[in-house]
């Protein structure tokens, strides 16, 4: 249900047109109005709605082929019997990933964005609508692939987690310093295939820590199994953190 | 193409707020834009004409200011001129930059009849 978010739903009356006489002649209107302003407020109202139910929430961000989706069944797959979850994917077209989530017994809602390039808060609120949120310990959002404008829509997530794979080249967030700003944590993926590759990992992680000295790196291989108990082990830290 | 959604947006807040003044005519809108935001004036200067089609700005000249980046290094404390593409303070070389001004996205003001 819509209940204060903007959307095309007849039953809206929160916007109060205030109607004055015409007067006469140009006048300045001062309006000072933050163009994000409507999706801030929309996910500062997803964040209360997480927050009451204890929720951890992650937003995914990455290129497209970072293996955003494999990480996910993996992580699921493993974790499922220690941790509830449920799944947002997001994508332009197709609900592929949204049936390779489904087959982990994990509940699971594919948001297509059609044209648009990112995941926007009044989507995701409406799209967690059909999950048993109290009774579930993680939101996974997996946003559209992307390394540009996911970064400006905050979700009510609480952290961002940026995914690079080692095919992709070491310099990415010097190339895409926004994502890589907005992030908390990075993973760097596939390292099983480093060995074929000329990424330098060390250049990579200086490279990230200069355009966020913040951001914690975690290196791994989902397809492999390497460093993914680190990332466990964070992931059931922050579900920890927030329920004491 | 975020810009396309910001330029909307702009539109939908513009619009608004010239009918809550009761105008029958905006004659122009003003938007800030931070040179940090990752938005860019051009593009959001391209979708404006699509975006105001049959709305009250359709005509309206879009007015966008830019605002310059500035950022202060943690390390040294120095204020500089910084873009998106700036990750070393000029003054020291130190990777603590926090960004001061220029992540503005903003309609600041409306001219109406």
């Amino acid at each position: 249900m819509c209940t204060d978010c903007g959307c095309a739903a007849p039953d809206h009356h929160h916007h109060q047109h205030h109607q004055h006489e015409a007067e006469h002649g140009s006048r300045t209107v001062r309006i000072e109005e933050n163009l994000l302003a409507q999706n801030d407020r929309l996910a500062g109202q997803n964040r209360a709605r997480f927050e009451a139910c204890g929720l951890f929430v992650l937003n995914l961000v990455s290129s497209p082929g970072s293996g955003k989706t494999s990480l996910l069944e993996r992580t699921l797959t493993d974790l499922r019997s220690r941790l509830s979850f449920a799944v947002l994917e997001g994508d332009q077209q197709t609900a592929n990933d949204a049936e390779r989530i489904a087959v982990t017994g994990v509940p699971v809602k594919q948001i297509n964005t059609g044209a648009g390039c990112h995941l926007d808060a009044h989507q995701v609120g409406h799209g967690v609508d059909g999950f048993d949120l109290p009774a579930t310990d993680v939101l996974m959002i997996e946003n559209v692939g992307n390394l540009v404008c996911p970064a400006s829509f905050d979700l009510g997530e609480d952290h961002k987690v940026a995914v690079l794979s080692v095919t992709e080249g070491e310099d990415k967030p010097l190339k895409y310093p926004q994502m890589f700003r907005a992030a908390d944590l990075l993973l760097i993926n596939k390292i099983d295939l480093l060995p074929y590759l000329r990424f330098d990992l060390e250049k990579c992680k200086t490279f990230a820590r200069r355009v966020n000295p913040k951001i914690r790196i975690l290196e791994l291989s989902c397809h492999s199994g390497a460093g993914m108990e680190g990332w466990y082990d964070w992931l059931q830290d922050g579900v920890a953190r927030k329920n004491p | 193409m975020h810009e396309l959604g910001i330029t909307q947006s702009i539109v939908a807040i513009a619009e608004r707020a010239a009918r809550e003044q009761g105008a029958t005519r905006v004659n122009s809108v003003t938007v800030e834009i931070g040179e940090l935001s990752g938005v860019l004036a051009d593009a959001v200067a391209f979708c404006f004409t699509a975006c105001s089609q049959g709305t009250l700005l359709e005509g309206t000249r879009l007015q966008i200011e830019t605002i310059p980046g500035r950022g202060r290094c943690g390390a040294c404390g120095a204020e500089s001129a910084i873009d998106t593409y700036t990750f070393a303070c000029p003054a020291c070389g130190g990777f603590s930059l926090e960004r001061l001004q220029g992540e503005e996205l903003r309609v600041r003001e409306l001219e109406v009849d």
